[in-house]
């Protein structure tokens, strides 16, 4: 095969709209090239509303991680106030947002990445008639029990969030419903559930041995479950090679809250952990279609280019920490937080990796979550009054499930005078940069396999999907 | 992706008891790319039958008209035009979310995409498509309305349509299934005895009726929501923050803040749904008036703080 181009698209079980010109030479990917086609503009909506209205319009970005936009919302008006939730506040708003991020891990694994090994073309490999049993789209029994186990464990947003998606509960001081004793043993009872589904189905072991696990090595010889059909697949398919990232990690550190953050914050690169300088952040614009001066968020605007220009070519813009693209996600979060296996995953830091870090994290959040509706208090006070100053500025750092969300709110005169996002997928789904750097998807595609008279190749599509990108918030 | 939480049973198991059966959607089904466009082309050819078409998300007709600011990836077209080529294609068309229905929060402040609903732009008749568009079944665009919608009222709308006991007799004035569009989110409100006495909450935390001072609008919002739980057990009221009217037009745009309520003269704008002026102040004065010292503590307290008398035993 010699030098062609493919045009992929609609690339589905992602959330949201995303489409990527691939350019192939020998059978390979030489260059990719991610478009975000959907613009609707949030941070100009907001512009000239009342503060507060943010909780309400930016959980709308997206029907799947609203929580985490709750959240950053929430936060960047404490900040702009000067305020804290109340401990036992941020307690409950943490333990809604880690069950959004759970679910989206459970979602992410047996409904948008796993279906693709149950396809005809892999029809053969000794692993696919149980791919295919437990994973068809629509159909394979894993897809149903996740669905109801995920199902049972949002529940506890029902009771204490009222629905999932878009609560109302999280204000800037703290929750608007207190948790009685009854509440918390029902929500123990509910979580109870949601470990049984992870050791029987998802794991087949207690997630703690999961959580255990210190290398690689040990990973690799983990075979039950459905994790363990996973890494048997990934082995068979060397998806620990396929769509090897840059190595560089960011995250804004998750849950923070009155007993610090659950995994920790910061940077890693050049095979270490650095501080994270948020101030380092610039949103580059020079391949999106967006009019303006490249500018950190608490400065940038949101300025579409009617004319989509020829120059560029995605409505994302390309953010970058010190002129870097970073990936964020489940993996960087258990790498920045120090976990040996996340830590030994770095070296191959691929497709395999990545959906490790998810699983990983996935029980590690259990365990976690379990120990902080045991600290709940219901005797004290879930939400104290927050009085938002007339002018002002703040910024909400929180950890979506796929990565660093942040919200920058600037306000005037009671009114916002500039809101402005970076979505996790904004990150790692970002156009080229001034200097023609590639995003950090862009990058990973290079050297994908693409087989004669493929058309929407496979390689492709397991790397895409092995970041889990929400394209409804990259460009929102 | 409310959908997904769909109960007993789940979405899968609901869907195959009920003979529907997704040609595809985006999220949930194994086709991407070209196996996509290639269904879509023979949907439009005619060659491929299409009962149903779901469309969620406003529809962008930004900028200048062109509809580019949402492009179907891999096709060169825009959302708009694909919604115009395979609408009339469809027996049925069902618009999910408000966004999809009216336009929704997508449409909010200066509508920066010039977004519409499939047939409505906020509460006027016409959108992306014309407001005397009719699916070949000969219903309109049925409007699913709601941010989000709970998962029962999209899966009992495509059990009705696959049933064939739809009608237009079942649609209300702005096209939305009466079955949760006749009940207003006041009935069944945990509320209710706060409401009665106008018990008010002052802010968001308190446990008292949140109409007179925190934007509460279940009196006049559509929808079974505290009748049919979400997520288990919830409902927005009864998680502490009020009804917002998410299933109506426009209601992205109250004109005050979400959490506050509109007054003239210290008293809410706002009536509930068919309740002449005159007897509500009267009625609302009188009941204040008469609040039990136990309803009105626990009105302003973030948890019962008085509980029920309890009848003294018989001697």
């Amino acid at each position: 095969m010699s030098e062609t181009s493919l045009l992929v698209g609609p690339f589905n079980r992602v959330e949201g709209d995303l489409e990527i010109r691939l350019e192939i030479d020998n059978g390979r990917v030489s260059a990719a090239y991610t478009n975000s086609p959907m613009f609707r503009g949030f941070e100009r909506m907001l512009v000239g509303k009342g503060a507060l209205d943010a909780l309400t319009i930016t959980p709308r970005i997206c029907g799947i991680c609203s929580i985490s936009q709750s959240m950053a919302a929430a936060h960047a008006l404490a900040d702009l106030a000067g305020a804290l939730p109340t401990p036992e506040g941020a307690r409950v708003a943490a333990l809604l947002h880690a069950v959004e991020n759970i679910s989206d891990h459970l979602t992410h694994f047996n409904l948008f990445f796993m279906p693709d090994f149950a396809r005809a073309e892999y029809a053969g490999r000794g692993w696919h008639d149980r791919a295919v049993a437990r994973f068809t789209a629509m159909e394979g029994s894993a897809l149903r029990a996740a669905t109801e186990a995920r199902l049972k464990l949002l529940h506890i947003v029902g009771l204490l969030g009222g629905k999932w998606p878009h609560t109302l509960a999280i204000q800037p001081g703290g929750v608007t419903r207190a948790v009685s004793a009854r509440d918390k043993v029902r929500m123990a009872v509910s979580l109870r559930a949601f470990r049984t589904y992870l050791e029987q189905v998802l794991f087949g072991a207690p997630v703690e041995v999961f959580a255990g696990l210190t290398s690689v090595s040990d990973l690799e010889e983990w075979r039950s479950g459905d994790a363990g059909l996973f890494l048997e697949i990934a082995a068979d398919l060397d998806l620990a090679s396929a769509g090897r990232g840059t190595g560089r990690y960011m995250s804004f550190g998750a849950y923070d809250g009155p007993d610090g953050p659950a995994f920790a914050r910061g940077l890693w690169q050049d095979g270490g952990v650095h501080s994270l300088d948020t101030n380092a952040i610039v949103e580059d614009l020079s391949h999106a279609w967006m009019l303006g001066e490249a500018a950190h968020p608490a400065r940038g605007q949101t300025l579409p280019d009617e004319d989509m220009r020829d120059s560029a070519y995605s409505w994302c813009k390309a953010p970058r920490l010190s002129g870097q693209s970073v990936e964020t996600g489940a993996l960087a979060r258990q790498v920045l937080d120090g976990h040996p296996l996340a830590l030994d995953l770095i070296a191959e830091r691929g497709v395999r990796a990545r959906v490790a870090g998810r699983l990983l994290e996935l029980a590690r959040s259990q365990i976690w979550i379990e120990s902080l509706l045991d600290r709940i208090d219901p005797s004290q006070r879930f939400m104290d009054h927050v009085d938002l100053p007339e002018s002002g500025e703040g910024q909400g750092l929180v950890e979506a499930a796929r990565g660093a969300l942040g919200h920058w709110v600037r306000i005037e005169k009671g009114r916002i005078a500039s809101y402005q996002i970076i979505a996790p997928t904004t990150w790692n789904f970002s156009p080229r940069d001034q200097a023609g750097a590639p995003g950090p998807v862009e990058a990973a595609l290079v050297g994908a396999a693409v087989q004669d008279g493929e058309e929407t190749p496979l390689s492709v599509q397991h790397i895409v999907r092995s970041f889990d990108p929400c394209m409804v918030c990259t460009v929102h | 992706m409310s959908l997904l939480c769909a109960e007993d049973p789940n979405l899968m198991d609901l869907l195959g008891a009920s003979g529907l059966e997704f040609l595809w959607h985006p999220s949930l089904s194994e086709a991407s790319g070209a196996e996509v466009r290639r269904l879509l082309s023979a949907i439009e050819d005619g060659s491929r039958t299409l009962d149903i078409l779901c469309i969620e998300g406003s529809i962008v007709r930004g900028p200048r008209g062109t509809g580019k600011y949402h492009m179907l990836a891999g096709t060169g077209r825009s959302m708009l035009d694909w919604v115009g080529a395979l609408a009339p294609k469809a027996q049925h068309v069902v618009a999910v979310g408000t966004c999809a229905t009216y336009g929704g929060v997508t449409t909010a402040g200066e509508n920066p995409s010039d977004a519409v609903g499939v047939q409505y732009d906020g509460s006027h008749k016409g959108g992306a498509l014309s407001a005397d568009f009719t699916a070949r079944g000969g219903l309109p665009v049925i409007n699913v309305a709601g941010c989000p919608t709970h998962p029962d009222w999209v899966t009992e709308t495509l059990m009705l349509l696959a049933a064939g006991t739809m009608t237009q007799d079942d649609l209300d004035g702005f096209a939305r299934p009466r079955f949760y569009a006749d009940h207003l989110v006041h009935h069944g409100c945990s509320k209710n005895e706060f409401y009665e006495y106008k018990a008010s909450a002052t802010e968001l935390s308190e446990i008292g009726c949140m109409m007179e001072h925190l934007g509460c609008i279940g009196t006049q919002a559509v929808g079974d929501c505290n009748i049919r739980a979400w997520n288990g057990s919830g409902s927005c009221t009864r998680a502490g923050y009020p009804c917002i009217n998410c299933t109506a037009p426009e209601f992205e745009e109250p004109g005050h803040g979400f959490t506050e309520t509109p007054k003239f003269a210290g008293i809410p704008v706002g009536l509930p749904s068919d309740m002449p002026k005159a007897w509500f102040m009267a009625l609302a004065s009188l009941s204040k008036a008469a609040t039990p010292r136990r309803i009105g503590v626990n009105a302003t307290s973030d948890r019962i703080t008085v509980p029920p008398s309890l009848k003294k035993p018989k001697p």
